[in-house]
C-alpha cells in the first residue's frame, strides 16, 4: 500500500482508516475488474440465441425460477462484486430502454473486455482502448443505418412485426408456439399504439396469467380482466351494455378524518342516529342507481348492510379492485375514477359491452372480464400454462415481443438476425481501421474481432463449429457483398441468407446493444483504482 | 490475480454437466418416492406434519403427498408445482403427471449421457408429445349424444378413479354417489354445490347421497324439531348487539337511569328489527352470525325456526339451494327473495344432530354424508371422493372418454414408436426415449401390483400390435385384458393434461444448464 511520506519522514493518513482497507492499483485493477466482467458475461454466453440454455435460479426464500432471459438472470443473482454490478446495470438498462436483447449486450461487453485484456498486456494505454473502441461503436452502428432496411406495414400489414416478434420468441422457452404468441403481441400493441405519433403506451396492454390449461391457450382479450368476483354470491353473473360506476369510497358509514366523538347520552339520539345511519346507506346506493349504473367497482370494501342492499336494488357491484386495474378500467371503460358519492353524474360512467364472470378449473377461482369497453384501447394478454414457472417466463417473453413490436412501430428500420448484423459490422469497422493513424487502430481491430463473438457464440450454442462457420459465412458476405448471410441456428439447410429465413431484429435494438456496450466498457477500462472495505 | 467472487457469500453456482445432474436426479428421486402410489394397486403414504402436535395424514394422493415436501432441489419444486397445478385444473391424475415426467427426464438423462445436445431432446419430445396426443385424438370415444351409455361412461371413469385410492372396496357405491351427485350439477363445474360432511363412525359403506342440504349446526331451544313447508330467510347481520357504525359513536351518561334507558332502547331496537324479519312471514331464520339469547327467545316466541353461526360457506349454499337471497336490511319485506323447502328436520347421525333441508327448490346441490372408522380414514376417502367428482365435472364438459389400464400409453407408445422410426436425424432418439417413458406407467403399475410387469407389458405390447386393440393390465387377474369389458375407462381432458405438462415440464428442467441459487434469507431472531 503506498503512502505519502511529509519532509520529516513521517506518514501521511490519506484514507480513513487505510491499512484495514484492500487496494488495488493500475494495471492489477483493471485486471481483477475485466476478469470479474467477463465471468458475469460467462455465464450469460449460453442463454444466447434460439439454441439457448435457460438458468435455473433459486432466490433466498427458495422461489425457483427458470428464464431464459438476460436481465432477469443477472437481476435475480446475488451478485457482489462491484463490476459485476455494472453488468447487471448494464443489461437492465437495455431492457428499460428496448426490452430485448438484454443478453446479447452482456456478451457483447463480455467480448469487449476480452479482447482489451490482451491490448493492455501489450501495454497499450486504457485511455486509448477506450478512445479506439468509441470510434469503432461510431462507424459500427453507422454501419447499421447503412445496412437496415425500412419496412412498411399498417393495420392491414402486419406480417413483418408477427415475423420480427418470432425472432425474439424463438430463443425462449415459448418457442412451441411461437407464431401465435407473436400474433397476440402484435395485436394487443397495435390495438394500443398511437400510430399517428408513432408511440405506444405499454402499460395499457396488462399482462395477466393464470395457471392450467396450455400455452395454446392462452388469449388476448379486447378489455380487461379482474381477479375478482362479484362482491355478493347471487348477483348477476354477466351485464350486457353495463355502465360502470368507478368509485374510490367505500360503501361504509362515513369516517372524517377530524378526531371527534359522537356523543349518546339520550334515548332519542340513539334513535337519531340509528336512522341516520340506515339512512345513509340507502342514500349511497340511491345514488348510484340514480345516475343509472348498472355496476359498481369500487376500490374499498362493502359493509354488509350496503352490499345487500346493492344486491336488492339489482345492482351488482365488485369490491376491493386494485389501483392501478381501477385505473385501466377507466381508460377502457372511458369512464372516470369518482372519489365521492355527491359528485357521481351520468357522463361520470363508463361503459362496457359485456361484464361476466368466469370460473376456472376445479378451484373457485373466478375471473371478471369486462369486454367490449367504449374506449378499446386496453387490452389483456392472459397467459395459460402448466406451471408457475412456466408462465412467469411467458410473461417475460411477451414482455419482450411486446417491447420489440413497439419498437418497431416507432422506428421501421430493421436488420437482419443471426448474427449477420455482428459480422457485416465486423467486416466494416475491420475495414475502417487500416485508416486511423495511432494506437487506436488496435483498439479498433480489437472491437471488430469482440463483434465476431455474439455470432460465435450463437453457433456454440447452436451446436455448430463455431469458427469454421463464422468464417464461412464471413468469406460469403464478403465475397457476395451481401449483409445478410448469417448463422444457420435452426438448421433450416444450407442457405444462410437471414432474409430468407424471416429473421429480423430491431436497428434501435441492435444499435444500443452496441452503444451500451461500449459505454460500460469505457467505464470499466478507466478504473485504475478500486478502494474497499476489507473483509472483516 | 484470482478471480474475484462475483457472488455474495453462500450463493452457490452450478454449471453445465452437474447443473444438469443435479436437476436429474432431485426429479428422479422425487418420482421415486410418489411411484409406488401409482395404480389400483399403489401404496399409501404417511405424512407426519412437523407443526403442533404431528398430525398424522395417510393418503394415496400425489398432490397431497407433494404439497407437503419440504423439498430444496430446484427442479424437485418444478414437479411439485406441475402436480399441484393438475391437481386445480382437473383434479386427477396427480401422480401421474409427476411420474410421467420423471420417467422422461430419466430417459433424457441417459441420452445426454451418449452426447445428445438437451435442445435436440427437447425437439424431440415436442414431437413426441404432438404425435402422442394426436393418436389419443383419433381412439377417443365421446357418446355426448347418448345419455344412457354417457352415463354408463361416467360411472366407469369413477369406478377407475376410485379403484387405486381407500375407497376401492365400495367404489361401486361410491361410484354412484359421485356420477348422480355430478348429474346433478347439470353441466356447471361448481363442485360448491356438492358439499361433503364427514362424521366418524360407522363404515364407509354407510356413506350416502342426500339430495338435500344438511349444515352441521343445532337448533335453538323451545323451537319447532320439525317444519314442513318452510319459507326460509337466509341473513347475514348482527343479532347480537347491533353496534351503531358511524364512527367515533359512543355512549356517554351521567346517571343510573339514564343507562337503564339506552339499554331500553337498545333492546327496544331489536325487538324492531325481530319484529321485521317475523314479517317476512318466515318460519326459518338462518344467520351467519351469532344469536343472542334475547332475539332468539323472541324467534322461539314466534314459532320460527332461528340457527346461528352458519359458516360462510353453509349460508351461500344454503341460499343456492333454497333460492333464497342473503338479506342484510328488512325494511321491503316484499321484495326480499324467501326460500322454500320442503321439509326442516333435525336428524341424527351418530350421536350427532343435523338440520337437514329436504325438498329444495333447485336440485343442483346435494350432500354426500361420509362415514368412517376414524379421521384418518375419513379425510383420505373426502380427497379421494373429491378426484373423483373433480374428474366427473371436467368430463361433463368434455365429454371424450378414453379406456384405462395403461391402455392409452400404450396406444400412444406404438404411435410415437413409429414416428421414431420415420424421423431421419438424432432426433428419432429422443422420440424413441418418449415412447419408453410412455411404457414406463404400465410397468409401473403392474410392478405396484406385484405382477410380473416386464411379461406383461411385453404381452401387452404384442397386444396392440393389432389395429383396434382394447387391451389394458388387468390388475385384479394379473394378466392383459380388454379394457372396454372391464369397463376401465379414463377422462380425455386428465390424459391430455398429464401428457402435456409433464412434456413442459420435462423440457423445461432440460433445458437449464446453471442452476444459482441465492444465499438463504436469515431468518430475524425475534427472541
Amino acid at each position: 500500500m503506498a503512502l505519502a511520506f511529509d519532509e520529516y519522514g513521517r506518514p501521511f493518513i490519506i484514507l480513513k482508516e487505510q491499512e484495514q482497507k484492500t487496494r488495488l492499483r493500475g494495471i492489477e485493477a483493471q485486471k481483477a475488474n475485466i476478469s470479474a466482467g467477463k465471468a458475469v458475461a460467462r455465464i450469460l454466453q449460453t442463454s444466447l440465441g434460439p439454441k439457448g440454455m435457460d438458468k435455473m435460479l433459486q432466490s433466498p426464500d427458495g422461489d425457483v425460477t427458470i428464464t431464459n432471459d438476460g436481465a432477469t438472470i443477472l437481476e435475480q443473482m446475488d451478485v457482489d462484486n462491484q463490476i459485476a454490478k455494472l453488468m447487471v446495470e448494464l443489461s437492465r438498462s437495455q431492457d428499460y430502454e428496448i426490452g430485448d436483447g438484454t443478453t446479447g449486450v452482456v456478451v457483447m461487453a463480455g467480448a469487449l473486455l476480452e479482447q482489451a485484456e490482451r491490448l493492455l498486456e501489450r501495454g497499450i494505454h486504457p485511455i486509448r482502448i477506450a478512445e479506439g473502441y468509441e470510434m469503432a461503436s461510431r462507424i459500427a452502428v453507422e454501419h447499421l443505418e447503412h445496412i437496415a432496411q425500412k419496412f412498411d406495414f399498417g393495420p392491414t400489414n402486419v406480417e413483418p412485426l408477427v415475423q420480427t416478434c418470432m425472432t425474439t420468441l424463438s430463443s425462449k422457452i415459448v418457442n412451441r408456439c411461437k407464431r401465435p404468441l407473436a400474433e397476440i403481441s402484435v395485436k394487443a400493441v397495435l390495438s394500443v399504439a398511437d400510430l399517428e405519433r408513432k408511440d405506444v403506451n405499454l402499460d395499457l396492454i396488462k399482462v395477466e396469467g393464470k395457471v392450467g390449461g396450455k400455452l395454446e391457450d392462452t388469449e388476448l382479450i379486447y378489455g380487461i380482466t379482474v381477479d375478482k368476483d362479484m362482491s355478493h354470491p347471487q348477483m348477476p353473473k354477466q351485464i350486457q351494455d353495463a355502465k360502470i360506476a368507478i368509485l374510490t369510497c367505500p360503501f361504509e358509514p362515513p369516517k372524517p378524518k377530524t378526531k371527534h366523538k359522537v356523543d349518546i347520552d339520550t334515548v332519542e339520539k340513539f334513535q337519531t342516529l340509528r336512522q341516520q345511519e340506515q339512512k345513509y346507506f340507502d342514500d349511497m346506493v340511491q345514488k348510484c342507481k340514480d345516475v343509472g349504473a348498472t355496476l359498481v367497482i369500487c376500490q374499498w370494501g362493502f359493509d354488509d348492510e350496503a352490499n345487500h342492499l346493492l344486491m336488492h336494488r339489482n345492482l351488482p357491484a365488485v369490491r376491493w379492485v386494485g389501483g392501478v386495474e381501477l385505473e385501466l378500467i377507466a381508460i377502457a371503460t372511458g369512464g372516470r375514477i369518482v372519489p365521492r358519492f355527491q359528485e357521481l353524474t351520468p357522463e361520470k360512467l363508463g361503459r362496457a359491452g359485456l361484464v361476466r364472470e368466469k370460473s376456472f378449473g376445479t378451484t373457485k377461482d373466478k375471473m371478471l372480464y369486462i369486454e367490449h369497453c367504449a374506449n378499446s384501447r386496453a387490452v389483456t394478454i392472459f397467459i395459460r400454462g402448466g406451471n408457475k414457472m412456466m408462465i412467469e417466463e411467458t410473461k417475460r417473453s411477451i414482455h419482450d415481443a411486446l417491447c420489440v413490436a413497439r419498437n418497431l412501430i416507432r422506428n421501421n428500420s430493421i436488420v437482419y438476425g443471426g448474427g449477420s448484423a455482428e459480422i457485416s459490422c465486423s467486416i466494416a469497422v475491420e475495414a475502417a481501421a487500416d485508416k486511423y493513424p495511432g494506437v487506436e487502430q488496435y483498439a479498433i481491430r480489437a472491437f471488430a474481432d469482440a463483434l465476431d463473438s455474439v455470432p460465435m457464440a450463437l453457433a456454440e450454442n447452436s451446436g455448430l463449429q463455431p469458427i469454421e462457420t463464422l468464417s464461412a459465412v464471413k468469406s460469403q458476405q464478403i465475397e457476395e457483398n451481401n449483409p445478410h448471410f448469417g448463422i444457420d441456428c435452426n438448421d433450416v439447410g444450407t442457405n444462410d441468407d437471414m432474409r430468407e429465413q424471416n429473421v429480423f431484429e430491431t436497428l434501435i435494438g441492435k444499435q444500443q446493444q452496441i452503444l451500451l456496450a461500449t459505454q460500460v466498457v469505457k467505464m470499466i477500462l478507466k478504473i485504475d483504482d478500486v478502494i474497499s472495505p476489507s473483509d472483516y | 490475480m484470482a478471480i474475484e467472487k462475483i457472488f455474495k457469500d453462500d450463493a452457490t453456482e452450478e454449471k453445465g454437466e452437474r447443473a444438469r445432474m443435479s436437476s436429474f436426479v432431485g426429479a428422479i428421486a422425487i418420482t421415486d418416492l410418489v411411484k409406488t402410489t401409482l395404480g389400483p394397486k399403489g401404496m399409501d403414504k404417511i405424512l407426519q406434519s412437523t407443526g403442533r402436535g404431528h398430525g398424522v395424514t395417510v393418503t394415496n394422493d400425489g398432490a397431497t403427498i407433494l404439497k407437503s415436501l419440504h423439498i430444496d432441489n430446484p427442479a424437485a419444486k418444478v414437479l411439485i408445482d406441475i402436480s399441484k397445478v393438475q391437481d386445480d385444473e382437473v383434479g386427477d391424475g396427480t401422480t401421474s403427471v409427476v411420474v410421467l415426467a420423471g420417467e422422461l427426464l430419466r430417459e433424457a438423462e441417459k441420452l445426454v449421457a451418449s452426447k445428445i445436445h438437451p435442445m435436440t431432446i427437447i425437439s424431440g419430445y415436442r414431437m413426441a408429445a404432438e404425435c402422442a396426443r394426436n393418436a389419443l385424438l383419433q381412439r377417443v370415444v365421446d357418446n355426448k349424444e347418448n345419455a344412457e351409455k354417457f352415463k354408463s361412461d361416467l360411472m366407469k371413469i369413477a369406478k377407475t378413479t376410485l379403484s387405486s385410492k381407500i375407497l376401492s372396496q365400495d367404489k361401486e357405491h361410491f361410484a354412484q354417489l359421485a356420477v348422480e351427485a355430478v348429474m346433478r350439477l347439470k353441466g356447471s363445474t361448481n363442485l360448491e354445490a356438492i358439499q361433503i360432511i364427514k362424521k366418524p363412525g360407522g363404515s364407509l359403506k354407510d356413506s350416502f347421497l342426500d339430495e338435500g342440504f344438511i349444515l352441521d349446526k343445532k337448533i335453538g331451544l323451545g323451537q319447532p324439531k320439525r317444519i314442513e313447508n318452510a319459507k326460509i330467510l337466509v341473513a347475514n347481520t348482527a343479532m347480537d348487539t347491533d353496534k351503531v357504525k358511524i364512527y367515533g359513536a359512543r355512549v356517554r351518561v351521567d346517571s343510573m337511569s339514564k343507562v337503564a334507558e339506552i339499554e331500553g332502547a337498545e333492546k327496544e331496537k331489536m325487538r324492531e328489527k325481530v319484529q321485521k324479519i317475523i314479517a317476512h312471514g318466515i318460519n326459518c331464520f338462518v344467520n351467519r352470525q351469532l344469536i343472542y339469547n334475547f332475539p332468539e327467545e323472541l324467534f322461539a316466541d314466534a314459532g320460527i325456526l332461528a340457527i346461528e353461526h352458519a359458516d360462510f360457506d353453509g349460508i351461500e349454499r344454503l341460499a343456492l339451494v333454497t333460492g333464497g337471497e342473503i338479506a342484510s336490511t328488512f325494511d321491503n319485506p316484499e321484495s326480499v327473495k324467501i326460500g322454500h323447502c320442503k321439509l326442516i328436520e333435525e336428524i341424527m347421525i351418530g350421536e350427532d344432530k343435523l338440520i337437514h333441508f329436504s325438498g329444495v327448490e333447485m336440485g343442483q346441490a346435494c350432500t354426500i354424508v361420509l362415514r368412517g372408522a376414524s379421521h384418518h380414514v375419513l379425510d383420505e376417502a373426502e380427497r379421494s371422493l373429491h378426484d373423483a367428482l373433480c374428474v366427473l365435472s371436467q368430463t361433463v364438459n368434455d365429454t371424450r372418454v378414453l379406456l384405462g389400464g395403461g391402455w392409452p400409453e400404450m396406444v400412444m407408445a406404438k404411435e410415437v414408436d413409429e414416428l421414431a422410426r420415420k424421423t431421419p436425424g438424432k432426433k428419432s432418439h429422443a422420440i424413441e426415449a418418449f415412447s419408453r417413458a410412455l411404457v414406463a406407467i404400465p410397468t409401473i403399475i403392474a410392478d405396484n401390483a406385484g405382477l410380473d410387469s416386464a411379461d406383461l407389458v411385453a404381452q401387452l405390447r404384442a397386444a396392440h400390435h393389432t389395429e383396434g386393440c382394447n387391451a389394458g393390465i388387468d390388475v385384479i387377474s394379473g394378466s392383459v385384458g380388454d379394457m372396454a369389458e372391464l369397463g376401465i375407462s379414463e377422462s380425455f381432458k386428465v390424459k391430455q393434461a398429464v401428457l402435456l405438462s409433464a412434456t413442459e415440464a420435462a423440457e423445461m428442467i432440460l433445458r437449464v444448464d446453471e442452476i444459482i441459487t441465492c444465499a438463504p434469507r436469515q431468518r430475524e431472531d425475534r427472541m
